[in-house]
């Protein structure tokens, strides 16, 4: 007989140092439901799922699957035991085939030599089953990333698992490939398998499950059935006060011409989709947004603009004078600021403190500099004032970035980015990672450059956010525009297609 | 007048490229798992000492060898527990892997015979006699060195195990991205930890055809970069057994003509430089699109990237 529950863990905790990461988490799972995680960015839902994989081991707490105790060491016991799960951040070898990814380490055969003909057909049979087609030769480096997560699928597929866990897997894909996956999940469910699907957005979660647990700061808050709950419920439970993400965005007439570009082409880097003739103009106290799968040339337009990224044809007009070629701190200087999309990778940098931190990239203005030195008592006036307008919560001037939460170290670029009053403001994925109360403030801070007559390229995987805030949205793919329009001539689906590189009628306006 | 495909070329191209193609199906044990090694050359130098002395000492060239793999095991264990173990730095690993075998032999030397330059004369390993009279392959073959043909019997070996078996594909996917591995289930530190012992015992392999193979003593830092060749010879290889051992004849074939054309009019310096410019020119025009393995020489920290 089947367990009626297939998960039950209480009282999980995980400490990483002083974070605590899970500090106190109950989860209870029927059989063959959906089962929807919710919390904000950094509530511990990768750590807990981590916990149950065997990832890493939890510091105190049970688990109990389908009834019997368990504490895995490693992932094999995990997927032995029936688990199965598709991580956040894609577990691909991008050097082999679709194939190779699937069975690696499940490869059939008592053997030790690798059959891939009777791997095939097992594999194809899979694929039939769900509709989810593959080329199972394609390398995965070349497939694109709505396909990635349909490989990552049938891997877990592949293995027999009974109980699927899906970490914030509708990240990367667009709005009808996720209606598919949905249609996916709920099959699986009508075999009997367990759904376990971590989430930050409700709509999905009132769109797909049967019950619903939310975790904040660590800790389980509530689990309800789906039809006792609504997103508005969820949110306050989610965040712990009641969210109000009325944004107010006044009137603006767009007037000078801030950047015009043309043309841009740019160089091809490691396979990294280049920018193929793109034109576009951005005006004073507008907002142009631009959405499109990962990878569709999203960096080679931001990289081409700031000069990081060899631009071989076409032409960028800042306030009507040529910046092809011109270095990035030139830029910077002329009033150009970036909101990069990897706070830690190319935003900050590690090791410094927050101070340091703060004047990244101004550290030879003069407001900073007398003579040879640092003038230390203008860096902290400056610092604190940062600290203050911008609500960033840090223990020290002198502490690590590192200490400090997503949300406050992006509230740290951006309040870097934007004190010198920028004329062009790129922000990439400016709320990636953040909670919600400092989504809000972000909104707020950028709306506010507008109506200071910004000119801003909001460059997002986040589709609401991209409407919302934008006055115009262009849709990449393959490194050129399908078409743009004002966003509220624009639907969900319409968008949906272009992300996909189909060309609707009637949306092909100018940028 | 200089030939360019004389038998006596051929068979010199032969000599040099084996500790070349042994060494860089060594280094390609170390990467594939995403080791960087530059202490191959240091490996090899020890593994060079190991087999001369301990050759000497039992009068026996194949116990030597024997000796060359296990102390080239036990350097890449070292090598190991400091690159995946202690996750740091592979390259300064490896940079101290060479100060340590190039002062530790001298060192040795001076102990065991007093003497800092070479070690006696001792027993070599055996090599293909009176096949002269085979058509066409004769020539080549008369006079190659056992280690030669074993060492063509690995490369074959290699090229099956890392594309036809299960644990194959595993290893190549640990270099690649050992996150993913992990996912799976296959032990990622145990395949780092043997493929890397495995790749350096191969490297102790190659030095002592060089002590033992060609010569019959250990002589100081006779290795003079081969080990680095090795590695370039597995770069151009791109990381595979048949493209190491072909990049591995190419720069013996190199070598050997430039052993050839000394008796010419241009200057000795220039002629010696040969080898190590086409090792250059090879890199740089090949380097840029070969691509190694993705987690080449980083390290593999989980629950912290
Ligand atoms: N390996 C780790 N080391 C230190 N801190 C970590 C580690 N993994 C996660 N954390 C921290 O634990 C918290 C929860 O992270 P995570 O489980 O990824 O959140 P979620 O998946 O809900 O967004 C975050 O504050 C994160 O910074
Ligand atoms: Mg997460």
């Amino acid at each position: 007989m089947v367990h009626k529950e297939a998960l039950v863990i209480s009282g999980l905790k995980k400490y990483f140092g002083h974070v605590k990461a899970n500090d106190g988490i109950d989860l209870v799972v029927r059989t063959g439901t959906i089962h929807a995680i919710v919390g904000e960015n950094g509530a511990g839902k990768s750590t807990l799922m981590n916990s149950l994989f065997g990832l890493h081991q939890p510091d105190s707490g049970e688990i109990y699957l389908w009834g019997e105790k368990v504490l895995f060491s490693s992932p094999l016991q995990a997927l032995a035991h029936g688990i199965g799960m598709v991580h956040q951040h894609f577990m691909l070898v991008e050097a082999l085939s679709v194939l190779e990814n699937i069975i690696l380490g499940a490869e059939p055969g008592k053997g030790i030599l690798l059959n891939y003909k009777n791997s095939r057909k097992t594999v194809e049979e899979i694929c039939h089953k769900y509709g989810l087609e593959l080329d199972l030769d394609a390398l995965v480096e070349n497939v694109p990333v709505g396909i990635q997560q349909r490989i990552e699928i049938v891997k877990v597929l592949y293995r027999g698992a009974r109980l699927i866990i899906l970490d914030e897997p509708t990240a990367v894909l667009i709005p009808q490939e996720i209606d598919r996956m949905f249609e996916i999940l709920r099959e699986f469910k009508r075999d009997g398998c367990t759904v376990i699907f971590i989430t930050h957005k409700l709509h999905e979660v009132m769109a797909l499950a049967d019950d619903v647990t939310v975790i904040r700061d660590g800790r389980t808050v509530g689990h309800w059935p789906i039809s006792q709950v609504n997103e508005k419920i969820l949110a306050r439970q989610m965040v712990g006060r009641e969210v109000v993400l009325d944004l107010v965005k006044e009137e603006t007439k767009p007037s000078e011409l801030i950047l015009q570009v043309q043309g841009l082409q740019t160089e091809q880097v490691n396979g990294d989709q280049s920018a193929e003739d793109l034109s576009f103009n951005i005006r004073a106290g507008e907002i142009l947004g631009i959405v499109g799968v990962a990878g569709n040339g999203q960096d080679a337009l931001i990289e081409g603009i700031l000069g990081l990224r060899k631009v071989e044809k076409g032409e960028i007009l800042y306030l009507g004078e040529a910046i092809n070629g011109v270095n990035t701190s030139h830029l910077r200087q002329k009033g150009i600021s970036c909101i990069s999309a990897d706070r830690l990778k190319t935003g900050l940098v590690r090791e410094f403190s927050v101070r340091e931190n703060a004047i990244l990239g101004y550290q030879k203005s003069k407001e900073f500099v007398s003579k040879l030195l640092f003038h230390k008592k203008k860096i902290n006036h400056y610092a604190q004032q940062i600290i203050k307008e911008f609500q960033i919560k840090t223990p020290s001037l002198d502490a690590l970035i590192t200490q400090l939460s997503g949300g406050n170290q992006q509230k740290l670029i951006i309040g870097r980015e934007l004190h010198a009053n920028p004329k062009l403001i790129i922000a990439v994925q400016p709320t990636r990672g953040v909670d919600i109360g400092a989504i809000e403030f972000i909104y707020q801070v950028l709306l506010e450059c507008r109506r200071k007559n910004a000119a801003i390229l909001l460059i997002s995987n986040e589709l609401e956010e991209v409407l919302s805030l934008s006055d115009r949205v262009a849709v990449l793919y393959q490194g050129r525009f399908m078409g743009s329009n004002a966003p509220n001539r624009l639907t969900k689906e319409s968008i949906g297609l272009m992300m996909a590189g189909v060309r609707t009628e009637g949306e092909g306006e100018p940028v | 007048m200089i030939s360019f495909l004389s038998v006596s070329i051929i068979q010199a191209t032969v000599a040099i490229a084996t500790p070349l193609f042994i060494g860089a199906l060594g280094g390609l044990f170390n990467e594939r798992v995403g080791i960087v090694n530059v202490g191959l050359d240091g490996i090899m130098l020890s593994g060079a000492f190991a087999a001369a002395i301990t050759s000497y000492y039992t009068q026996s060239a194949w116990i030597g060898v024997l000796a060359a793999l296990m102390v080239g095991a036990l350097l890449g264990l070292l090598h190991a527990a400091i690159c995946v173990g202690l996750k740091a730095d592979h390259v300064v690993s490896g940079v101290a892997i060479n100060i340590l075998a190039s002062s530790l032999t001298v060192f040795l030397l001076q102990l065991l015979f007093n003497n800092k330059g070479q070690s006696p004369s001792a027993p070599k390993i055996g090599q293909i006699s009176n096949a002269g009279s085979i058509p066409i392959l004769g020539p080549i073959i008369n006079n190659m060195s056992y280690l030669t043909i074993i060492g063509l019997l690995l490369i074959l070996l290699s090229h099956f195990f890392l594309y036809h078996t299960k644990m194959g594909l595993r290893l190549r996917s640990v270099g690649e991205n050992p996150y993913a591995a992990q996912s799976l289930g296959i032990p990622v530190r145990k395949y780092m930890y043997l493929s890397v012992i495995v790749g350096c015992a191969l490297a102790g392999l190659a030095g002592s055809f060089l002590s033992i193979g060609i010569l019959n003593v250990f002589t100081k830092d006779m290795t003079a970069g081969r080990g680095y060749i090795a590695l370039a010879a597995m770069i151009f290889g791109r990381w595979t057994p048949f493209g190491s051992l072909g990049a591995s004849v190419f720069f013996g074939y190199v070598l050997a003509w430039q052993m050839n054309a000394q008796g010419l009019t241009i200057p000795a310096q220039i002629v010696e430089i040969i080898p190590y410019l086409a090792t250059l020119l090879v890199l740089a025009f090949v380097a840029k699109r070969a691509r190694g393995p993705a987690h080449d020489g980083k390290t593999f920290a989980p629950g912290e990237h």
